[in-house]
């Protein structure tokens, strides 16, 4: 598992706000006007935050390690 | 902040076919959060806007762990166990993503040449019936069934079995108490069996690859592992099943909306968007979300391990989310509806249910240009005593 920082991103265009990721890790994600967003880009690395990430229908949260850019989820 | 004085109202509301009870209307203007007295258990507060809806299924600081050992508001006498709907994170999750990426839309959409194969088969079979046929037992529940079962990697052949067996967990008064513990302990015992058999032969399927995380990864119990399968069987098919003939119910009785839909096949994603919107499946609110602290909902103060309903099909016909609310319209591009729910329990299967409904609405509309009822609408026979309202059966001809 990777340490460090986690860049967290929600594509927009994908996500239908279901609110899964905001109930999995809500110090992490906020659904606003039907989008979930970050509630920070850049974070410490969370098990959670995978979690989250992989319990999305839509796929919509892209999880990567900061310093090599790595995919850490949505898993493959 | 309301203080709401005298006693609770009586719920459910009515339910009688696809209506919906007018109180919901002027609840979401007067009285956002209501107190109500169901048949069994606690009395609870009703959420019926769309915004206190989201709250109340989103917001963390509501459990459905917390229903274990309380005495559940709720519409039948027994308090089963309800699974990973009665978890919270971590748990849930640690279950739910076995489960997830079977799910997600990009795998289900791998899944659309088949399931539109299985419903061309059963529209060519009841073409070749003759002019008329029961689109419950002909098309709406083989479809998902099959589907559900090739997924799942259970025997298409033993669906006169679990059909009968699924009913116990969405009966409410449908069945005697005894008939529900028999049925969901038949259901029991026959997917114990199907997990046997995966230990002795290894499957792809999904009840093989749960296994082994079970098996493997002790990811988790026997007890969660059959749990889950039952419920990824139930409610892999009933609700499609039943959703199915209650859209075809409802564009029937709106000949210009139908007629829309047909000049325009390529628009069924939102059709299907609109009819899970307007469409009430459940006869009632249910499994309610107890409050971890006091929270201010709807202006009024809900304390620290009160349980609160949410009226899934009040807050999809909210005046303040919803232009004309009431009206069908499947043009409608905006619609942040919650038919599947919201939160960590929004609807595992909600990509799955989708596709089924999408692929059902293209085919029947296609194959059959001429649909119509087979039976004047009074004579229509309505399910009683489910969680769910839909037809026992829908005779059509064309």
């Amino acid at each position: 598992m990777s340490e460090g920082r986690w860049q967290v991103g929600v594509d927009h265009g994908a996500c239908i706000g279901s609110g899964i990721c905001a109930g999995t890790a809500p110090a992490y994600f906020r659904i606003d006007a039907g989008k979930s967003y970050p509630v920070a880009e850049l974070i410490d690395s969370d098990e959670v935050v995978l979690d989250a990430a992989d319990s999305c229908p839509m796929e919509a949260i892209l999880v990567k390690d900061a310093s090599s850019g790595a995919v850490l989820a949505p898993e493959a | 902040m309301t203080a709401i004085d005298g006693e609770p109202r009586i719920y459910p509301f009515t339910a009688e076919q696809l209506r919906l009870d007018p109180l919901y209307a002027h609840l979401r203007k007067e009285e956002p959060l209501t107190r109500v007295r169901l048949p069994f258990g606690e009395d609870a507060w009703l959420a019926t806007r769309h915004v206190d809806a989201r709250v109340v299924l989103g917001d963390a600081r509501f459990s459905r762990a917390l229903s274990v050992g309380r005495d559940e508001p709720r519409t039948r006498p027994e308090q089963g166990n309800g699974g990973i709907l009665s978890m919270d994170p971590p748990d849930h999750t640690r279950i739910r993503r076995l489960a997830t990426k079977a799910f997600t839309m990009r795998r289900v959409e791998l899944l659309r040449p088949r399931a539109q194969e299985i419903a061309d088969g059963l529209a060519d079979e009841m073409l070749a019936g003759g002019s008329r046929a029961d689109l419950v037992e002909q098309f709406a529940l083989p479809l998902p069934i099959t589907v559900i079962c090739e997924l799942l990697g259970v025997p298409v052949e033993d669906r006169e079995h679990f059909r009968v067996w699924s009913d116990a967990f969405l009966s409410t008064t449908s069945l005697t108490l005894e008939q529900v513990m028999e049925y969901k302990g038949k259901l029991w015992q026959y997917m114990g069996g199907l997990i046997e058999q995966r230990r002795v032969e290894p499957t792809d399927d999904l009840i093989g690859a749960l296994v082994l995380a079970r098996d493997e990864q002790d990811v988790l119990s026997e007890d969660e592992l059959i749990s889950l399968t039952v419920g990824l069987l139930v409610a892999g098919h009933e609700t499609t099943a039943t959703q199915i003939p209650n859209f075809v119910y409802v564009l029937l009785n709106h000949p210009d909306q139908l007629a829309w839909l047909r000049e325009r096949p390529e628009q069924v994603a939102q059709a299907v968007e609109e009819l899970m919107r307007y469409v009430p499946l459940g006869t009632a609110a249910a499994f309610p979300r107890y409050a971890k602290e006091d929270i201010e909902v709807g202006g009024v103060l809900v304390r620290a391990g009160e349980p609160v309903l949410v009226a899934v099909a009040s807050a999809n016909r909210d005046e303040s989310v919803f232009e004309d609310p009431d009206e069908l319209r499947l043009a409608r591009s905006t619609n942040p509806h919650i038919g599947f729910g919201h939160g960590v329990h929004h609807c595992l299967g909600a990509p799955l249910a989708r596709l089924e409904l999408q692929v059902a609405l293209g085919t029947l509309l296609g194959r059959f240009p001429d649909l119509r009822f087979a039976v004047p609408q009074e004579q229509l026979r309505w399910k009683r005593g489910m969680l769910v309202r839909g037809l026992e059966s829908l005779p059509i001809e064309w």
